[in-house]
C-alpha cells in the first residue's frame, strides 16, 4: 500500500523537474491571475508545461487544490494563441453539476481575458435542437458526462465532431475508474484516440492510494506523467465524545444529536454527512426537534427535487445556512465556499471517502480541515478509530475492481456500429487498449459481437432479425436506422430502480422516491421524506400523491445502495484495534469496558484470526463469526455456510449479517468449525446456490438493460392503467433453463460475484484465517456478539424460503 | 374449487384440471412471443415457445386428460403460427394425438391455426361449464376464461410475494396465463371490476400445493384507485 504522506508531499522524480522554468502562463491568463492577486500554483504550471510538450498527465491534488484550472490552462493558452477549429477540448466529469459549475467558471475566465472560445455543456438537460447543432457545429470546449461522450461517438458524424480534438480532460477520475461508467468512458476514449490520434489526455484526481492504477486507466500507450500538488495542511479529525453512552446497535446516532446540535451552533457553517438517504431524513428530523435557536439547517440528497437541491446549494453558497445534512451527493466538486466543520455521522467506511468529505471543510489548502466523526454504535466507533489510525499511519485504501463489464462492451459494440461499419479485428485491437479490457480474450469478444448481432443463441432463430449485417469486405454494419435509434434511446450504464415523483395534491413536486418503497406502502400510511412527514393518498401514473401528515413514527424509505462495507484497509485496522491493547487506550471508557469483558468471557481475535463463538439460546444453537469483511461478504458467507451445515446435518434455521459479524442459528451444534469455513466453500457451493438466487436475477436485470437485451422503462410506462408486468425474471428463467452458457448469464454471474457477493474479498479472508480459527464454546451470548444478535429477526428472506412463507400464510387446502 | 356446482382442481402449474370429465383447460400460452419481440428489435431468448410447450407436456403426461381446451391467445400473433419451428409443431401434434384438442379463439389469435390438429371454436360448453377466452360482462354461471392474466400479492411476515393466480367466486373462474413470457395483472386492477360482485378467492400458482386464499387477505397495490 502507498503511504498517504508520500502522496501529499513527494513529487515523482522525472522530467517534470526540468519543466518548471520553461513555461509560463499565456499573457492574457497571467494578467487575469494577477488581477485577482493569485499566484499560479506549481502543479498548474507543471501541467501546462508537460502538455505543451505533448504529454498526457495525471494531476493529483487534494480538494481545493486548483487542479481543474491546471487541466484547462493548456487549452486556454492554445486557444488564445492559435484560435479554434472545431472541438478542441472535451471535459468529462461524473456529475452534470460539475459541468455546469465549470462552464460558469471558464466562461468568466474567457470573458475577462478576451480569449475567443465557445464553451458549452452537453448533458441530459441540453435541449434537442442544441444537441443537434452541437453535432454539426461543435463548440471549442465541450463539458459533458461519460454517457454523453459515448452517445456523441455513436453518430455517423463522430469523425467530424472529434477529428480536431486536442485535449480530453477527465475530472474526478478516481470516481470513475473501476465503475461501469468508467468502463464506458475508457471504451469511448479508445474511439476518440482512433478518431483524433495524438491528442492529450488529462486526468484530475483527488489523493488516491494507487495513482499508478489511475495512470494506466488514462494511458493510451504514449505514457502519462504524474503531477502532484504540494500537500495541504493535515486534517484535524476527532471522534465525538457524546454525553450519553454509545449504543450497541442501530444507525441513527440519536444519542449524539444534542452534541451534534451544539457543535453546529458553535461554528459558522457545517456540513453534516450521513451514509444513506434514510439516515439523512432521520437526522434532519431529530435536529429540528431540538432546534431551539432556529438555526438554518437544510437537507440535501439525491432524491429531492432539483429545484429544492439548487435552492439549498445557493443558500449555502450565500452563507445564509448554518448546516446542511447531506449524503454523498455533496461529496464531489461543486464549490461551496467556507465550511468550518464537517460532521460525519456513522462510520466513514473508507479512508479515501473520509478524506474527500473532510476536504469539503476549509477548502483552502493551507488551512487544516476540521472534522468530527459521530459513530452511531460501538462497532462504528471502532471503525472510526480504525480510519483515524489508517490516516495517522498514512495507509490509504486499495483500488477497486479492474475487469470491465461485458454488458458495457456490448453497448460499445452497438455504439460503434451505429456510427458506421466496423472491422471486428480492428475493433478488438482498439478495445483491448482500454485498460479495463486489456485482458479480454478474443473468444469472449466474438461472443459479445455475436450477441449484439443476433442475440447470441445456439439456435440460429433470429437470422432474419439481425442487428448487425456482414458486408463483403468483412466489416459489420448496423442493419437499419431503427436499431441505431433504439440504441440511443437505451444507452447508458446506470440502471436504477424505477422512481415515482412525490407530488402534493396541489401539484407541487417534492422529489422522487424508489417505486418499490411506495408500492410497499398502503394508502394512508405515513413516511418521512424531504424533511417532512407525508401520508400516501394514492399513486397516479408516475406520481405518488401525498399530503402533509403528523406522525411521530413515520416509515423511512430504505434506498437501494448508498451503504458501503468498510474497505479491506479499514477492516484491517479495526482488527488491529481488537488485537493490540495499546491501540485501545484512546477509546471511551464504556467501549473499553465492553472489550475487557469480552476478553474475560470469551476472547478478542488476533489480527489474522477468525473468532467463532457458539452458544445455546432459546432451544437453538447459535454460531457467531467475526470476519469484519462487510455485510455483502458476510451474507454470501452465511448462504454458503448454511448450505454446508445442511449437509453436515446441523439443521440450520437462518442467519443474519452486519458489517462486522455473522450469526447463524441451527437445531444442532456444528462440531467441526474448521471444515465449515474451508476455502472449498467458494468452489463447491457458490455456483449451485447462485443459479437459484434472486441476487442473480437482480444483476441479470441490470446487465440485460445495459447490454440492450431489453428496453429501459421510460417514465410514464404505467400510463395505460392495465399494466401486464413482463419482468426480466421470466426471461432469466427461460434463458437459464434452455441456454445456461449464454454470454449475458456469464455477465450477470460476474457482476453478482464482483459487486454483490464480494467473493474475492471472501476468498482472501478464508485463505487468511486458514488454521487460525479461534473457537469459543460459550454458555451464552458474548458482549461482542450482542450487536449482531440484536438484529436477529430483521434479516432478509432467502428466495428458497418463499414457498415456506406462502405455506405459512395459510389458506384452505 | 367448485364452479357452478362442478368440482375443479387448480394445478400448481397453472392448468385447470377437471378430473371427472378428464379435461384440462389452459389459458394464454402466447406461443411465439419471443420471436414477436425479436421482429421489433428486442432479441429475447427464443426458447419461450419451447419452454411453454414442454411445461404443458409435463402437465398432460401427469394428468392424462382426454380433452385439452386452450382458452385463446395461444399464439402471440398471426405470424406466430406460421413462424412455429418444426420441433414445436411436432411436439404440439404429439400432444394432440388421441385427444380432443380445442383451440378457443383469442384477441391475439382470432383465426384458428389451420395447420394444427384440433377443433377451432369461439366457445365450448360441457356440462355446467362454458369455456371462452374473455370473461363476459354479463354474469354467466360456469364460465371458464383467461385473457386477463390474473396475479395477486400476499404479505406473509412483512414481505411481499407476487404470483400468478386463479381467481374465482364459485360462479366463474379466470385462469392465470401459462406462457413463459406472459406477465401478470393484479386482480385489483380495473379490468377485473364487476366480474366478481360478491368477492372472490385466489389460488397462487408456482408453489408446492394449491390453497384457497380469500380476496380480502390480499395486498391491494397502492397504484390502484379504489
Amino acid at each position: 500500500m502507498k503511504s498517504l504522506h508520500d502522496d501529499l508531499h513527494v513529487t515523482a522524480p522525472g522530467p517534470e523537474s526540468c519543466l518548471r522554468h520553461s513555461t509560463s502562463l499565456p499573457e492574457a491568463v497571467g494578467h487575469w491571475f494577477m488581477a485577482r492577486g493569485w499566484q499560479p500554483r506549481r502543479h498548474q504550471l507543471d501541467t501546462l508545461a508537460a502538455m505543451t510538450q505533448g504529454h498526457s498527465c495525471l494531476v493529483i491534488a487534494p480538494t481545493g487544490g486548483g487542479k481543474t484550472m491546471a487541466g484547462f490552462l493548456f487549452s486556454l493558452a492554445d486557444l488564445a494563441s492559435s484560435g479554434g477549429s472545431g472541438l478542441h477540448t472535451l471535459y468529462v466529469a461524473p456529475l452534470k453539476a460539475l459541468c455546469v459549475d465549470m462552464a460558469r467558471n471558464l466562461g468568466a475566465v474567457v470573458d475577462e481575458t478576451g480569449i475567443s472560445a465557445r464553451i458549452e455543456t452537453r448533458t441530459g438537460d441540453t435541449p434537442q435542437a442544441c444537441r443537434r447543432r452541437q453535432r454539426s457545429d461543435p463548440p471549442d470546449i465541450l463539458l459533458t458526462t461519460p454517457e454523453s461522450v459515448a452517445l456523441l461517438a455513436s453518430w455517423p458524424e463522430a469523425g467530424h465532431i472529434f477529428g480536431h480534438l486536442r485535449v480530453v480532460i477527465v475530472d474526478e477520475i478516481h470516481e470513475l475508474a473501476g465503475t461501469k461508467r468508467g468502463d464506458q468512458l475508457a471504451l469511448a476514449l479508445t474511439r476518440l484516440s482512433a478518431l483524433s490520434p495524438g491528442h492529450r489526455r488529462i486526468g484530475l484526481s483527488a489523493t488516491v492510494a494507487e495513482p499508478m492504477k489511475l495512470r494506466s486507466y488514462l494511458d493510451d500507450g504514449a505514457g502519462v506523467m504524474i503531477i502532484r500538488a504540494d500537500g495541504g495542511a493535515f486534517p484535524d479529525i476527532t471522534i465525538m465524545e457524546a454525553g450519553n453512552r454509545i449504543p450497541l446497535a442501530g444507525h441513527t446516532a440519536r444519542h449524539a444529536v444534542p452534541d451534534i446540535y451544539r457543535a453546529i451552533r458553535d461554528v459558522g457553517t457545517a456540513l453534516v454527512f450521513v451514509n444513506t438517504r434514510s439516515q439523512a431524513e432521520r437526522v434532519f428530523q431529530d435536529l429540528w426537534e431540538i432546534n431551539d435557536d432556529n438555526l438554518g439547517i437544510a437537507l440535501h440528497h439525491g432524491s429531492l427535487a432539483r429545484e429544492q437541491r439548487l435552492k439549498v446549494e445557493s443558500a449555502m453558497a450565500e452563507g445564509s445556512l448554518r448546516a446542511v445534512v447531506a449524503t454523498s451527493t455533496l461529496d464531489l466538486g461543486v464549490d461551496w465556499g467556507a465550511v468550518d466543520l464537517v460532521v460525519q455521522i456513522g462510520a466513514p467506511k473508507g479512508v479515501a471517502r473520509m478524506l474527500q468529505r473532510i476536504g469539503r471543510a476549509g477548502h483552502r489548502m493551507d488551512e487544516p480541515s476540521r472534522a468530527l466523526l459521530v459513530p452511531a454504535n460501538r462497532f462504528e466507533l471502532l471503525e472510526c478509530q480504525a480510519v483515524l489510525d489508517a490516516i495517522g499511519e498514512g495507509v490509504l485504501d486499495g483500488a477497486p475492481r479492474e475487469r470491465g463489464g461485458i454488458d458495457v462492451l456490448a453497448q460499445h459494440v452497438l455504439a460503434t456500429a451505429a456510427s458506421g461499419p466496423f472491422d471486428p479485428d480492428t475493433l478488438y485491437r482498439d478495445v483491448i487498449k482500454a485498460p479495463p479490457y486489456a485482458s479480454l480474450e478474443r473468444g469472449l469478444f466474438d461472443r459479445i459481437v455475436d450477441y449484439v448481432a443476433t442475440g447470441g443463441y445456439a439456435l440460429a432463430a433470429y437470422e432474419r432479425f439481425r442487428r448487425l449485417t456482414a458486408c463483403d469486405d468483412g466489416t459489420l454494419r448496423i442493419s437499419n436506422e431503427a436499431t441505431a435509434r433504439r440504441f440511443r434511446m437505451n444507452a447508458g450504464t446506470i440502471v436504477e430502480d424505477a422512481r415515482l415523483k412525490v407530488r402534493m395534491r396541489n401539484g407541487k413536486v417534492i422529489g422522487e422516491v424508489e417505486e418499490h418503497f411506495v408500492l410497499g406502502l398502503s394508502v394512508g400510511e405515513t413516511f418521512a421524506f424531504a424533511g417532512d412527514v407525508w401520508a400516501l393518498v394514492g399513486i397516479r401514473q408516475t406520481d405518488a400523491i401525498v399530503t402533509r401528515a403528523r406522525d411521530r413514527d413515520p416509515r423511512v424509505p430504505v434506498y437501494g445502495g448508498g451503504s458501503f462495507p468498510p474497505t479491506t484497509n479499514v477492516a484491517g485496522f479495526l482488527r488491529k484495534i481488537l488485537a493490540e491493547p495499546d491501540r485501545r487506550a484512546v477509546l471511551p471508557d464504556d467501549v473499553r469496558e465492553w472489550l475487557d469483558i469480552q476478553t474475560k468471557l470469551s476472547a478478542l481475535p488476533g489480527v489474522d484470526d477468525l473468532l467463532v463463538e457458539t452458544f445455546p439460546r432459546a432451544g437453538k444453537m447459535f454460531l457467531v463469526a467475526f470476519p469484519f469483511e462487510g455485510r455483502p461478504a458476510h451474507q454470501t458467507l452465511g448462504m454458503l455456510m448454511t448450505r454446508r451445515m445442511e449437509r453436515m446435518g446441523a439443521g440450520p434455521l437462518g442467519f443474519v449479517a452486519n458489517d462486522y459479524a455473522l450469526a447463524i442459528w441451527s437445531l444442532r451444534r456444528v462440531l467441526d468449525i474448521e471444515t465449515l469455513v474451508d476455502e472449498s466453500l467458494l468452489l463447491e457451493d457458490l455456483d449451485d446456490w447462485l443459479a437459484g438466487s434472486s441476487l442473480l436475477k437482480r444483476s441479470f436485470r441490470k446487465v440485460a438493460t445495459v447490454a440492450g437485451l431489453i428496453e429501459r422503462q421510460h417514465p410514464g410506462y404505467r400510463k395505460t392503467g392495465r399494466q401486464v408486468t413482463f419482468s426480466t425474471d421470466l426471461i432469466y428463467d427461460v434463458l437459464r433453463r434452455h441456454e445456461p452458457d449464454h454470454v449475458l448469464l456469464e455477465a450477470a454471474r460476474k457482476e453478482a460475484m464482483d459487486t454483490l457477493l464480494e467473493t474475492r474479498r471472501l476468498e482472501d479472508m478464508l485463505v487468511r484465517v486458514r488454521g487460525r480459527i479461534l473457537q469459543r464454546d460459550l454458555d451464552t451470548v458474548s458482549p461482542l456478539a450482542l450487536p449482531v444478535m440484536l438484529e436477529v429477526g430483521r434479516q432478509m428472506v432467502a428466495s428458497s424460503a418463499l414457498d415456506d412463507l406462502i405455506d405459512a400464510f395459510g389458506g384452505d387446502p | 374449487m367448485i364452479v357452478n356446482g362442478t368440482a375443479l382442481q387448480p394445478d400448481p402449474t397453472g392448468v385447470l384440471h377437471w378430473a371427472e370429465a378428464r379435461l384440462i383447460a389452459v389459458a394464454d400460452l402466447h406461443l411465439g412471443k419471443g420471436k414477436a419481440f425479436a421482429r421489433h428489435g428486442s432479441l429475447l431468448p427464443p426458447h419461450d415457445t419451447n419452454a411453454t410447450i414442454r411445461r404443458l407436456a409435463e402437465a398432460i403426461t401427469r394428468l392424462e386428460p382426454e380433452c385439452v381446451v386452450c382458452l385463446g391467445d395461444s399464439f402471440h400473433d398471426r405470424e406466430a403460427v406460421s413462424g412455429l419451428d418444426q420441433a414445436s409443431l411436432a411436439a404440439l401434434e404429439d400432444l394432440a394425438r388421441g385427444r380432443d384438442w380445442i383451440w378457443i379463439a383469442g384477441n391475439h389469435d382470432p383465426a384458428p391455426p389451420a395447420m394444427l390438429s384440433g377443433r377451432a371454436m369461439e366457445a365450448f360448453t360441457n356440462g355446467g361449464l362454458t369455456f371462452r377466452h374473455e370473461p363476459s360482462c354479463a354474469m354467466v354461471a360456469g364460465e371458464v376464461s383467461g385473457h386477463l392474466h390474473p396475479s395477486a400479492v400476499i404479505a406473509p411476515k412483512g414481505t411481499r410475494i407476487r404470483r400468478r393466480c386463479f381467481a374465482s367466486d364459485g360462479r366463474r373462474v379466470i385462469l392465470p396465463a401459462f406462457g413463459a413470457y406472459a406477465g401478470g395483472l393484479d386482480v385489483h386492477e380495473r379490468a377485473f371490476s364487476g366480474l366478481f360482485p360478491a368477492g372472490f378467492d385466489v389460488w397462487l400458482v408456482g408453489g408446492r400445493e394449491m390453497r384457497r386464499i380469500r380476496g380480502n387477505r390480499l395486498v391491494r397495490p397502492a397504484w390502484i384507485e379504489s
